[in-house]
């Protein structure tokens, strides 16, 4: 099922938690809204589940308006931040929950709901847990369970909020692939609302980008990730490097240097802000005219396959984060305190008037 | 190699075990300020609740069993057993509604005036119970606003049992409502959300989620009103107009007989009343434990 989303903004008091959203989810895919927090993401996935209203705008379900129809008639799964599991019934009762609580006349039979909450409980390959309550199972657990409530229903959408947000970093990892791998059996369309990058990019075919209520960019990870569309969605991506510079007939000066920018060619003498990432710096041991600028090496990281340097620009006093292979930084033999020249191999640039 | 991590575990739940004693030692006061402040409370426990619940028992029985069994079944005192049970037996279902309704507004929905409407709930622990009776005479008692239409429709509030309901409701409601608001702060709305897109209605969410997760605290809520409205005193007093047999409530038949000297009599009826406290001690203990220990399984890992 699609969904479409149109001009729908939120208010709470004087807070304007989301501002004329449109966006469109096709049928099947998994879409992650990716934000910092107060960026008004939960809010928007709360809209679509019907558990917040909108001040204004609509919601469209395969076409047809759902602006105002009920919770829980809107057939769709929301799995909760913090699981929201019904803590006094067992792990077989909270997944047969929604089954249960049908009108007599399209309620499974006690059979068929005994088979269907076990073909779930093995689909999040926790059969063996069926008797527990929710205090006896760790939040790796507790997830997947929430999981198999929310599909127990056969929902039309699947809502998930911060899924992986209270875990530790090694079953968030896990879990994130099993969920990517859940999608690719079920197909069912799906929304997840994170705050972390990684599990975006990682996890879903489209990403959505918000701040403060807007929307910033929508494109697949490596769109996002490739072509940001603002300063914020760079920044937010990723680490970055950022250069005060001015812009000038097709080229952007940055301390000493003049790099070519496209797109710029008429403009004249404007402040900008120039991004690059750590990984688009290149480091010389002797400086290429017009193209690099002096640093020096203050602090080497490394550890693990990539070498993270933090260099000081001698023409200014900002701070240089540059990423480089272990190959490259044992062929550099570089130490710390020793002059480098850097040379950005990509640079983005935006005018500080877009800048707000 | 399996000895070996049997004597490694063994020495280091040793180093444990040393280590917390230091602990305690170094972060605890000394043995005798820690006896003297026992002793205290002790002393005081026993002098001011220990020994009058003795005396009670004691003074009930001094006369003989035959006598505390005439002063129980003397009609007068049946009578006022009975309009107890009925004014607590009114006042609790109303205290019950109220309670989970008023806890269920305040801690689910934003709405204006929602700290008035919690300072509202608590005036009854802040006025005394005699202004309490009082306001209710001058509603309607005879010469109060709705005392002439009262009257005239042969209706009696004031001096009959309604009186000593509406009394006995003002002093207990806020015990259940208190009870539960912090504890349904704590457990937010996420499960009853939860239920709602399960398609769940509004009925059974109330009945599959939220009254299973409450019923200890709620529970703990009824015996602490039921306590308070058996043995409320000031507020039942003013309204009551102490009519034997008619509008005497238990702690009322006590007072009257104490002052007519039938001291065993006044004794007998007090102690059933003490009884009805220890009754809710224990129960109260039960629940309070059984709440702890629903909350420790609750811990996240």
């Amino acid at each position: 099922m699609s969904i479409e989303i149109s001009n729908i903004s939120k208010t709470f008091g004087n807070f304007h938690a989301l501002n004329n959203i449109n966006l469109t989810v096709p049928s099947g895919e998994l879409v992650a809204l990716l934000g910092p927090s107060g960026c008004g993401k939960t809010t928007l996935l709360r809209i679509i589940a019907g558990l917040e209203s909108a001040d204004e705008g609509s919601i469209l379900f395969n076409g047809a308006d759902a602006t105002h129809r009920n919770v829980r008639e809107r057939e769709v799964g929301f799995v909760f931040q913090h699981y929201a599991l019904f803590r006094h019934m067992t792990v077989f009762e909270n997944v047969a929950f929604g089954l249960r609580v049908r009108p007599k006349k399209t309620r499974p039979s006690n059979a068929e709901i005994h088979k269907r909450v076990h073909k779930l409980l093995e689909l999040v390959q926790l059969d063996w847990l069926a008797d527990r309550h929710p205090a006896q199972l760790s939040g790796g657990q507790r997830q997947r369970i929430a999981l198999a409530r929310a599909l127990a229903v056969e929902p039309q959408v699947l809502l998930l909020d911060e899924p992986f947000g209270a875990l530790d970093a090694k079953v968030r990892k896990e879990l994130r692939r099993w969920l990517r791998q859940l999608h690719d059996e079920l197909h069912i369309t799906s929304v997840f609302v994170t705050h972390d990058q990684e599990e975006a990019l990682e996890v879903a075919d489209h990403v959505v980008v918000l701040n403060k209520g807007r929307i910033e960019q929508v494109g697949a990870p490596d769109e996002v990730y490739d072509k940001p569309a603002t300063p914020f969605v760079y920044q937010f991506l990723g680490n970055v490097n950022l250069f005060h510079s001015r812009v000038h007939g097709g080229f952007a000066k940055v301390g000493e240097l003049a790099l070519p920018v496209d797109g710029h060619d008429t403009t004249h003498d404007a402040p900008a802000s120039a991004y690059v990432r750590p990984h688009d710096i290149e480091i010389l041991r002797s400086p290429e005219n017009g193209s690099s600028f002096a640093a020096t090496v203050s602090h080497i990281h490394a550890i693990g396959p990539i070498v993270r340097l933090e260099l000081a620009r001698e023409d200014a006093t900002e701070i240089v984060e540059a990423e480089l292979t272990r190959e490259r930084y044992q062929e550099l033999n570089l130490k710390a305190g020793e002059r480098v020249y850097l040379k950005p191999r990509h640079l983005r640039v935006f005018l500080d008037e877009n800048v707000t | 190699m399996s000895g070996t991590t049997t004597i490694t575990t063994t020495v280091s739940q040793y180093n444990h075990y040393q280590a917390k004693v230091a602990h305690n030692r170094a972060t605890s006061e000394p043995a005798w300020i820690r006896w003297s402040l026992i002793l205290i409370a002790l002393a005081f426990l026993a002098l001011f609740l220990f020994v009058p619940l003795v005396a009670v028992f004691y003074q009930a029985l001094s006369k003989g069993v035959e006598t505390y069994v005439t002063a129980l079944s003397d009609p007068d005192a049946i009578s006022a057993i009975w309009l107890t049970l009925i004014a607590a037996g009114i006042s609790l279902p109303l205290n019950l509604v109220f309670g989970v309704s008023a806890a269920w507004a305040i801690t689910k929905f934003n709405f204006k005036g929602k700290s008035f409407l919690i300072t509202l709930i608590d005036l009854p622990f802040a006025v005394s119970p005699v202004i309490a009776g009082l306001i209710y005479v001058l509603i309607f008692g005879l010469q109060g606003w709705f005392g002439q239409w009262l009257s005239d429709n042969e209706y009696r509030v004031i001096f009959a049992i309604p009186g000593i309901v509406l009394a006995t409701i003002f002093v207990t409601f806020p015990f259940i409502a208190r009870e539960l608001i912090p504890l349904m702060q704590a457990q937010g709305k996420d499960e009853e959300e939860a239920a709602l897109v399960l398609g769940a209605t509004g009925w059974q969410m109330f009945w599959h989620v939220t009254i299973p997760n409450i019923k200890w605290g709620l529970l703990y809520g009824v015996i602490l009103s039921n306590a308070r409205a058996m043995g409320e005193f000031g507020a039942v007093s003013v309204v009551s107009g102490h009519i034997r047999g008619m509008t005497n409530t238990m702690p009322l038949h006590v007072e009257i007989l104490y002052n007519e000297y039938n001291y065993a009599a006044a004794f007998a009826v007090a102690s059933l009343l003490a009884l009805l406290a220890l009754v809710t001690l224990a129960l109260k203990s039960f629940v309070e434990w059984k709440t702890a220990h629903s909350i420790d399984t609750e811990i996240p890992e």
